[in-house]
């Protein structure tokens, strides 16, 4: 990892010392945030340590990771660490958390931060003992040295002396490496837990203000329809009710949900659409290809020449593959709290970019950004889908009416249908192998869904990999790791096509191709623990074995899996997993382990299930009863390996855990019933 | 407008309410009591999970009206007096939680398996759980949590 122009610096604050650590982002790694990244670190008088980040508590763990890489740095138990995040008064503006960003830039940010305050106490208790700080060492937050003891708690108390080292701030502070942790490293239950399982944690959509009232938006009854008039008075005679529009929004506030939902439905019953034509999902593939914006210049990753390569291929093979829309589904829908106060707006929220929903605040109602704070609590459960700020907006305006503070929370069917979509994919793929059964030719083009893990890990002479952009049809945003799920799924059921026509298994034909050994190795541990050589010449009828792997965001996963496929029904049933992964040194096994669990099996869902569907502008299955997420009959018998690389940067893993499942599946059902599968969800015919 | 008298948590509560609001919208903006989630209104996912009369509901299609007179227990009444109920002390130890929204539910829909099955075998955990969804399908470790309370009950009993 590169460290050029990092820098820290020590600034006296309220009550303590604050060291403040920074880092450039690169222009991909900025989105919606500032130009660099910064961790402050607070050293109270009372010892206790405070961590300030603008990264945000998904579920993801990051509020304990962050916790445990202070802790790590400064000797003193995790106890002794405490962390805000997302709150955009206190915090600094560290962009979005995404990307699986937190572990590889704000953990190592943290760890310098704390590094730092450590070496201030070093050379502060030296002065104090008149020793050499080298000679010393903080142990449990202390130097002690000739029965004496200095500790973080003196240090915040004296700034004086602190401010003498000011100026003398190491530059080159070293961090503790991986081989050493005492923290890190180590298997840590989240930190929140407690409040999590006594219910006793407000998650935004459990924020309660004095004299809040709760709001309902009017939603059109379709994708592009426009309001054309809509009378407010019913409502407005309603006691206690404030019906708002301002424009196309429409919406009613009132003390309870209930009286909001019927002073809505009489708004509702008044309102007059203009509606507008829209695309259905029976027709999407072929939408999809027909709008391709081919006249833009493609993101393309090209090797060799794939004409030649093509025409000088001895057997060549061709395929494509669908990928439908998908919805996150978080269990909490969208929601916030806003309350406005001497024109000042705070509102409590979930989303993954605390920062650019204060700017999309401040803009839309016209006031300076530090007239507004956002803060993030922890909240449930994001997976890419919550980078926006739509029911902050929607509360601040209807409390910016009411004159009090509202709760806006989306219902599922409004989570459904009015948050953003994983994109849906068409890719073609075409190959070719040459006289001794290597690729020696690769064109890969997706359309529409995008470009992570784009390109193959695989070595082949020529290649082009390309993303054409198109026209959605609905509206598409990100969503865990990205067009990775779908490009590995693509790659990943073609690889085996390939396997099959050069008549080599398929993990040989891909140990044959990858020269990335650490992908080597976890293909490696999963076909050895899952016992794949024995088990795919092992033919039992209805029983498929299949596998998978891939690369994305620095990390390396393989999957195999074996299904059973009923013969008369066709159901298809995932019986068995075993899945290894490694993303560098492990900063928390046991949220790493959730991690992955938790990316295979909501992988299931759009592997056997999940698929949007729309028709007239209308979603026909926004229902947890007809869009059927995984549930506890999907578990399968799941194994998961861990590869601990104390030599390697740690990577984030809340995302590359997710893209082997589908076409591991994929392939171990063309195991079972000789046939191909070329779109997701996976629907085993016949065999 | 009527006026609802409610058993919750132990305790009696009096609620002036429309009588068909559903039990949930009354436990979360009457009463405070916000650790019992809203995740579908419909009845399909579980997170609105409480106990009447011992027995799992999904309150958002509950009304205030069916459940005056019941016993009801919600997350916020497992707990006694600082100590965890063992399942809440099994999803910590185990830490069956991610985002942590589907816990309260997933919490209570266990301490209703494990009285009717103290020594559940996998297929009555995956059954009786079924209805309760997790998004950040952290389904493996939920099923180890529920087995280490089954044992800790036992140990117990």
């Amino acid at each position: 990892m590169s460290t050029v122009n990092r820098r820290e610096f020590l600034e006296m604050a309220g009550a303590g010392l604050l060291i403040v650590a920074t880092a450039p982002l690169s222009d991909a790694q900025r989105g919606g945030g500032s130009g660099s990244l910064e961790t402050r670190l607070h050293i109270g008088e009372d010892g206790f340590i405070t961590v300030l980040s603008g990264k945000v508590e998904e579920g993801q763990g990051a509020l304990t990771e962050l916790a445990m890489a202070a802790a790590e740095e400064l000797r003193v138990p995790l106890a002794r660490v405490r962390m805000v995040m997302g709150d955009t008064d206190q915090t600094p503006n560290d962009g979005s958390t995404a990307g699986s960003g937190t572990t590889p830039r704000t953990a190592p940010l943290v760890r310098r931060a704390a590094a730092t305050a450590r070496d201030l106490l070093l050379a502060a208790a030296g002065r104090q003992f008149g020793a050499d700080a080298g000679r010393l060492e903080v142990r449990d937050g202390a130097v002690q040295h000739a029965g004496k003891k200095y500790g973080y708690a003196d240090l915040a108390r004296s700034p004086e002396l602190a401010a003498a080292y000011k100026e003398a701030l190491p530059a080159n502070t070293v961090v503790t490496p991986a081989k050493d942790w005492q923290r890190l490293g180590k298997p840590q239950v989240r930190l929140d837990i407690r409040e999590l399982v006594t219910g006793a944690h407000r998650f935004p959509s459990d924020i309660v203000r004095p004299g809040m009232l709760y709001g309902r938006v009017l939603r059109a009854p379709s994708y592009g329809a426009t309001l054309d008039s809509v009378d407010l008075s019913a409502a407005q005679k309603m006691s206690g009710v404030t019906a708002v529009r301002d424009g196309g929004f429409v919406g009613c506030a009132a003390p309870t949900t209930f009286a909001a939902r019927k002073a809505l439905a009489t708004v509702s019953a008044t309102a007059k659409w203009k509606t507008a034509e829209q695309p259905s999902s029976d027709e999407l593939f072929g939408y999809l290809k027909q709008h391709a914006k081919l006249q833009e210049r493609p993101q393309a990753q090209d090797r060799g020449s794939v004409q030649k390569g093509l025409a000088e291929a001895r057997t060549r093979l061709k395929a494509s593959y669908q990928v439908p829309y998908v919805q996150h589904a978080p269990m909490e829908p969208r929601a916030a709290v806003a309350e406005w106060q001497n024109g000042r707006l705070t509102v409590w929220t979930g989303t993954s970019n605390p920062a650019s929903v204060r700017q999309q605040l401040a803009e839309t109602f016209g006031i300076a950004q530090d007239r507004v704070r956002v803060l993030v609590p922890h909240f449930g459960g994001g997976f890419g889908g919550k980078h926006t700020g739509e029911a902050a907006t929607e509360a601040a305006r209807f409390a910016k009416e009411a004159g009090r503070p509202v709760s806006v929370q989306w219902t599922r069917v409004e989570e459904f249908t009015w948050a953003y979509f994983r994109p849906a994919a068409l890719i073609e793929i075409e190959a070719g192998l040459d006289a001794g059964n290597a690729i020696s030719a690769w064109d890969f083009t997706n359309y529409n869904s995008g470009a992570a893990a784009l390109d193959t890990p695989y070595r082949i002479a020529n290649t082009r990999a390309r993303f054409v952009a198109s026209d959605s049809p609905l509206r598409q945003s990100s969503y865990r790791v990205l067009a990775a799920t779908a490009n590995n799924f693509a790659r990943e059921a073609f690889t085996d096509e390939l396997a099959e026509a050069a008549d080599k298994d398929p993990l040989e034909f891909r140990l044959a191709h990858l020269d990335n050994e650490r992908m080597r190795n976890v293909l490696n541990a999963a076909a050895q623990r899952f016992g794949w050589v024995e088990r795919r010449k092992k033919r039992r009828p209805g029983i498929g074995v299949g596998l998978a792997c891939g690369t994305e965001k620095n990390s390396v996963v393989a999957t195999c899996c074996e299904v059973e496929v009923n013969r008369t029904s066709g159901a298809l049933r995932l019986l068995e997993v075993v899945q290894a992964f490694e993303c560098g040194a492990i900063l928390n096994p046991a949220n790493l382990r959730s991690q992955v669990e938790g990316c295979i099996m909501m992988g299931v869902g759009p592997a056997l299930r999940e698929e949007i569907l729309f028709k007239d502008g209308k979603l026909t299955n926004a229902r947890f009863a007809t869009y059927q997420v995984p549930q506890f009959h999907d578990l399968p018998k799941l194994d998961v390996i861990l590869l601990d690389r104390k030599d390697l940067e740690s990577a984030g893993a809340g995302e590359t855990p997710i893209i082997a499942i589908t076409p591991a599946i994929a392939n171990a059902v063309f195991d079972a019933t000789g046939k191909r599968v070329h779109s997701m969800p996976i629907r085993a015919s016949r065999g | 407008m009527a006026t609802i008298r409610l058993s919750v948590n132990g305790k009696t509560r009096s609620v002036d309410t429309e009588p068909e609001r559903p039990l949930l919208e009354v436990l979360r903006e009457d009463l405070g009591l916000t650790g019992t989630k809203y995740g579908c209104g419909e009845g399909q996912c579980g997170s609105c999970t409480v106990l009447l009369d011992g027995k799992p509901a999904v309150s958002c299609v509950t009304t205030v009206r069916a459940a005056e007179g019941r016993k009801i227990v919600t997350i916020e009444g497992l707990a006694e007096g600082g100590t965890l109920h063992p399942v809440q002390q099994a999803f910590l130890d185990e830490g069956a939680v991610q985002c942590g929204y589907c816990t309260p539910g997933m919490v209570l829909q266990t301490v209703a398996l494990l009285q009717n099955h103290p020594k559940p075998t996998d297929a009555q955990i995956v059954d009786g759980l079924n209805g309760n969804l997790c998004r950040c399908a952290d389904y493996q470790r939920i099923m180890a949590a529920v087995r280490r309370a089954a044992a800790a009950t036992g140990k117990k009993g």
